[in-house]
């Protein structure tokens, strides 16, 4: 299968820190691609980078054959790169339906069209807009709860719905960054079937993530990061029987 | 019918309940300006320059708008870059620019003022303009754009991870908050018929400031109580009037603790 994403050789340099060091990564269209390692790895750093939201010190990154290093965070999403955060960052003053809606602003065409709308009552953008929205929040499964405030959810639900927010963005590539953290295991067991769906439905999954029972159980493939460079990439059933992931991350069960 | 004196304070009202308009919808995107009289005295300027040349008061007013709205653009795009007090810092020496350019600037009148405005203004007009700003503005919030604004002013990282080009959006909230207080600068130099830079100074832009935070910065309808109050009470109450300042001071202060979020609550779209 073609790589969908292409990263090669990133390195980022915080002053004197090197987080990321010639880091290689390809993702496969079609995939669960999960990204794990321990604290400090680099795995939120370069989720940042294929997000557009840092920009690395050296190396391309590129998707579709295309080469987007440099480009700014909105350009990517355009692109079909969209993206949850470790830290969830809803819009508090904005209702459910609403922050999902924002997910739909890069698909709502060009500002000339916003003006144009802007006469008209109710401008058929803004309504296939919301259409999208409640679509996607089914899908999620928060429908019901559309006219609430966010700070009104509890923290997994606030994370279906910033997962909602991105799919909203009709993006090619969901990048997911440890979307179990604070989760029961009823509700990973909901997750796994959620990203499951959200693959079957054509969608790319990179997902980092701490929970390794889930990635094992939900990855077509995982790369394994430590101390900023790439010490494993296969699929789960190798990973889980490297020599150097278990002793930089997994662990002797034994 | 009202009287003359009346007529006047409900100008001046509508006056300011734009130019509370002029500021919330910038602040809406986060970007708090202290510069927003500067916007308005290029609005009067060049209305009244221009009506005294004979073109209709209404394109005057236009163009009045449109040069505020241009010059909003390009103060507004080195405020891309910085956030927070220091877009304040930047729009207070904006308003200082300004007002320093038309003591200084002769053609229309320097240091002397500027005299002889014709009495264009009419009190039914100032509300017309007043109620169109605020449908504006309300549909604003309802639309993409507005929403945009709001995610920017909430999470400027995230809504750009969403997709929100921060640039296009936050020129377009400060470019139309100048353009409406451009309307009020139209509005108010055919109303005093006098104007000198004095007249736009930093107390103007800290007052139009007051209008939205005592109002409610999060709700159409604050700017407008805002002003109202904040021009009708010192006009009823003697007391307020003698001590105005003071009275404004000493209810900002009540609110900040009592009302942080202003008078009105924040508007949320419950669809």
């Amino acid at each position: 299968m073609t790589a969908l994403l292409v990263a090669d050789a990133i390195s980022k340099r915080f002053g004197g820190y090197l987080a990321l060091a010639d880091v290689g990564v390809q993702i496969r269209a079609g995939d669960i691609h999960a990204l794990i390692g321990p604290n400090g790895a680099g795995k939120t750093t370069l989720f940042n980078i294929i997000s557009g939201v840092a920009v690395p010190t050296a190396g391309r990154i590129a998707f579709q054959g295309q080469d987007y290093t440099g480009r700014r965070a909105d350009q990517v999403l355009a692109m079909g790169v969209a993206r949850n955060f470790q830290h969830v960052r809803l819009f508090p003053g904005l209702s459910i339906v609403e922050n999902v809606m924002i997910g739909c602003h890069a698909r709502m065409g060009s500002l000339l069209q916003e003006l144009l709308s802007y006469v008209r009552l109710e401008p058929r953008a803004e309504r296939d807009a919301r259409d999208r929205a409640l679509e996607v929040i089914n899908f999620v499964g928060l429908q019901g709860r559309i006219a609430m405030l966010p700070g009104e959810l509890t923290l997994v639900d606030q994370r279906r719905l910033e997962i909602a927010r991105a799919l909203a963005s009709g993006p090619q590539l969901l990048l997911l960054d440890e979307p179990a953290a604070g989760m029961n295991p009823s509700e990973v067991n909901q997750l796994d079937t959620l990203i499951r769906q959200i693959r079957d439905s054509g969608i790319t999954v990179l997902l980092v993530e701490h929970h390794t029972r889930l990635v094992m159980a939900v990855a077509d493939r995982v790369t394994v990061l430590s101390a900023g460079r790439v010490i494993a990439d296969g699929p789960p059933s190798i990973i889980q029987r490297d020599e150097a992931v278990i002793t930089a991350y997994l662990g002797d069960s034994q | 019918m009202l009287s003359g004196y009346w007529e006047s304070v409900i100008t001046f009202a509508g006056i300011n309940v734009l130019m509370g308009l002029s500021l919330y919808v910038p602040m809406s995107a986060g970007l708090i300006s202290l510069g927003q009289a500067g916007f308005m005295a290029i609005g009067a300027y060049l209305s009244a320059y221009l009506t005294k040349l004979g073109v209709p008061f209404p394109l005057a007013m236009a163009a009045g708008a449109l040069a505020a709205g241009i010059v909003g653009l390009i103060v507004g795009a080195p405020a891309l870059r910085i956030r927070g007090i220091y877009i304040m810092i930047l729009t207070l020496g904006f308003g200082e620019i300004v007002r320093v350019f038309f003591l200084n600037f002769t053609p229309t009148g320097g240091a002397l003022g500027y005299s002889g405005i014709q009495p264009l203004t009419e009190f039914y007009w100032v509300l017309t303009a007043c109620a169109i700003a605020l449908v504006a503005v309300w549909r604003l919030r309802h639309s993409r754009m507005g929403r945009a604004m709001i995610a920017i002013h909430e999470d400027d990282l995230a809504a750009e991870a969403m997709g929100i080009n921060l640039m296009t959006v936050k020129l377009f909230a400060f470019s139309f908050g100048a353009v409406i207080a451009g309307v009020a600068g139209a509005f108010y130099a055919h109303q005093t018929l006098y104007i000198d830079a004095q007249q736009f100074d930093f107390a103007r832009s800290a007052t139009t400031f007051l209008y939205v935070v005592l109002g409610g910065p999060a709700n159409p309808l604050g700017p407008v109580l805002g002003a109202v109050l904040v021009t009708i009470l010192p006009e009823t109450l003697r007391v307020v009037q003698d001590w105005r300042m003071t009275f404004f001071g000493g209810l900002l202060v009540i609110a900040a603790i009592w009302r942080p979020d202003g008078l009105l609550k924040p508007l949320h779209s419950y669809r």
